[in-house]
């Protein structure tokens, strides 16, 4: 079969989050329940979820989640990784027999801490060190995937309807504050293991509904900065950006979000002097990070979530509140089953970020 | 008036049950709605569904002459298409209400999304009307051909629009009537503001005098004379684009 970048099918989604902005946690039986009610969005070729504050244990470890199509494949990722890293603990992640989900990879996990002085390269921070390995395995050994890269988070996903690969991982047992679901609709490429939603990079994953028509700007735009886009799918290069934005060029979340859904010139006409000069800068040096299209994302991140829409809202997206958590799905409906009476339910603007942050120190 | 229990029923056996139930009883209640797609699909005249919870997108589609009515809030997509009938909701809907609709009546008592009204066309005596209650996103009446919707900006929180921007773009017939003066910017360059007829007047004193009693609210505070009304620049301005006639 041809995967991932070797394909293009040209043709919806469901996504779903969740989070306790105090940081209290609670099982993935109710993003399950969530991006369950949206199965008619999906069409069982992709589903997953990234669950945020799962591995209190390790959380100063970087918990890799790798998929191998061989054993072969994964004795070399594993020789790569023990010159690189402290291999800490290392284990297949648990997983029970669900009849819709077939063809599974071998699934692996690994909680590992950098050997950043065995980098040849200038001084780089783990962080740094650790997204060049990523990005190392992920162009380099064929048939081998690193999938989830972050500290005390994970992403869990496959190929089947997203309630399917909650049971398949056993969410139920996993307690997270902050959780996002995603029920694929593949329009562009075939659904594969590795290309189901979400995109992660160290602690960021972003889940995706819609189509980025301005894909090609944007990869050769973090391509520069040394990303390496392996999958030729829209959301692989969201999350690069977000991290090269926030992380590389530390620019503050909100600063980040002009980047990508920026005001209509005529728009930014009508704002004050100093605003204006800002969002021009703005548009000016990070032109090609301007994503368009069609989309409503829903970003995790260490600090928390941040749901945004395309600037003219082609794709739905609702947010709630009650008590301290916040709630964003493509439907209505998909929060209302796991909330009812919230306080406040909304339909945000397009361009208008919801960002949920947590209210305390990562827990 | 049979009442259905919708909690944790797939939206195509929710409505084969409608269906079934309105050939022995043409009033049904469906409770624990949650998301399930196209209620009221294509229904005739005489049928009676009232709604609790949250019907799914594309709730009416191609309706033929059904009265729906929500309690609770709606998504995307309502009135799809829709030829006759009457909706009400009691409370706010998402994108695209009443896209392409070309018959009936659409009463939402809150707030609507975007592109609500896209693309709604008339055809002699069949003229789709929209009340919307709150405020509007972007894109309303988008592509406009037709029908009527009637925005009425009720309980603006400070510094609440009651219109998005790219209002009426593209529209080249029907009639937006708006409850207030928004900036020129925020409308299409195919839509200009004309005054009130006579007749335009009678017909906001009507629909507003059924706002008002579907959702028991007191609107003699409107003033008819704040209202604006909105329509395209030239008639059948693509009548030659195919061929000349």
């Amino acid at each position: 079969m041809l995967k991932e970048g070797e394909l293009r099918i040209p043709s919806g989604c469901a996504i779903s989050g969740i989070i306790d902005k105090k940081g209290n946690r609670f099982s993935g039986g109710e993003i399950i329940k969530s991006i369950a009610l949206m199965h008619e969005r999906s069409n069982g070729l992709g589903g997953g979820f990234a669950a945020y504050g799962i591995y209190p244990q390790y959380k100063e470890l970087y918990a890799f989640h790798i998929f191998y199509d061989s054993l072969s494949v994964k004795t070399q990722v594993e020789d790569f990784l023990t010159k690189h890293f402290e291999i800490e603990s290392a284990g297949n992640i648990p997983t029970k027999s669900v009849p819709n989900i077939k063809d599974q990879p071998l699934i692996w996990r690994y909680f590992v801490s950098p050997r950043i002085y065995m980098s040849k390269e200038e001084i780089i921070d783990e962080d740094e060190f650790t997204s060049r390995c990523v990005i190392k395995i992920n162009k380099e050994y064929i048939g081998a995937y690193v999938f989830s890269s972050g500290k005390n988070m994970g992403t869990f996903k496959g190929v089947g309807y997203p309630e399917d690969i909650g049971e398949f991982f056993m969410l139920d047992r996993y307690e997270a504050y902050m959780w996002t679901a995603h029920g694929r609709f593949p329009t562009n490429t075939p659904g594969w293991w590795g290309g189901s939603h979400p995109f992660t990079m160290l602690n960021w994953s972003v889940v995706h509904n819609g189509e980025i028509s301005s894909y090609d700007a944007n990869r050769r735009f973090v391509e520069m900065f040394g990303y390496r886009c392996t999958l030729q799918t829209d959301t692989e290069v969201i999350t690069y950006l977000f991290d090269l934005l926030v992380r590389k060029h530390k620019m503050p979340m909100d600063k980040a979000i002009k980047v990508v859904a920026s005001p209509f010139w005529d728009n930014i006409e009508r704002e004050n002097k100093k605003t204006q000069n800002e969002l021009k800068s703005i548009r000016a040096v990070y032109a090609n990070a301007l994503i368009n299209g069609p989309f409503s994302i829903i970003l995790g991140c260490q600090k928390g979530m941040v749901a945004l829409n395309d600037r003219i809202k082609l794709r739905s997206m609702v947010a709630a509140e009650k008590g301290d958590r916040t709630y964003v799905a493509s439907e209505e409906s998909a929060i209302k089953i796991i909330c009812d009476n919230p306080d406040r339910i909304w339909s945000p603007k397009g361009g208008e970020a919801i960002i949920a942050l947590l209210e305390c120190e990562n827990k | 008036m049979k009442t259905i229990n919708a909690l944790d029923v797939h939206y195509r056996k929710l409505n084969d049950s409608i269906d079934s139930a309105i050939k022995v009883d043409k009033s049904i209640t469906l409770n624990n709605v949650f998301g399930q797609r196209y209620i009221g699909r294509g229904l005739p005249k005489g049928v009676k569904i009232k709604i609790h919870g949250i019907p799914g997108n594309d709730m009416s589609a191609y309706m033929g002459g059904a009265k729906i009515e929500v309690l609770g809030n709606a998504q995307d997509a309502i009135g799809n298409t829709m030829n006759s009938g009457r909706i009400i909701i009691h409370g706010r809907c998402g994108d695209t209400l009443g896209y392409a609709m070309r018959g009936g009546e659409i009463y939402v008592e809150g707030n609507v999304g975007y592109r609500v009204g896209i693309h709604m066309k008339e055809y002699k005596d069949m003229k789709p009307l929209i009340v919307i209650g709150g405020k509007a996103g972007d894109f309303l009446g988008e592509y406009m051909a037709g029908g009527s919707i009637i925005l009425l900006g009720l309980n603006l929180a400070e510094g609440e629009e009651i219109v998005g921007r790219f209002c009426a773009t593209g529209i080249h017939g029907g009639k937006i009537y708006i409850n207030g003066n928004p900036d020129k910017y925020k409308f299409g360059k195919e839509v200009e503001k004309v005054s009130l007829t006579d007749e335009d007047t009678a017909f906001l004193k009507k629909h507003i005098a059924l706002y008002a009693k579907f959702f028991k609210k007191d609107l003699s505070h409107l003033k008819l004379e704040y209202f604006s009304k909105y329509m395209t620049v030239n008639k059948n301005p693509y009548s030659n684009m195919y061929c000349s006639n």
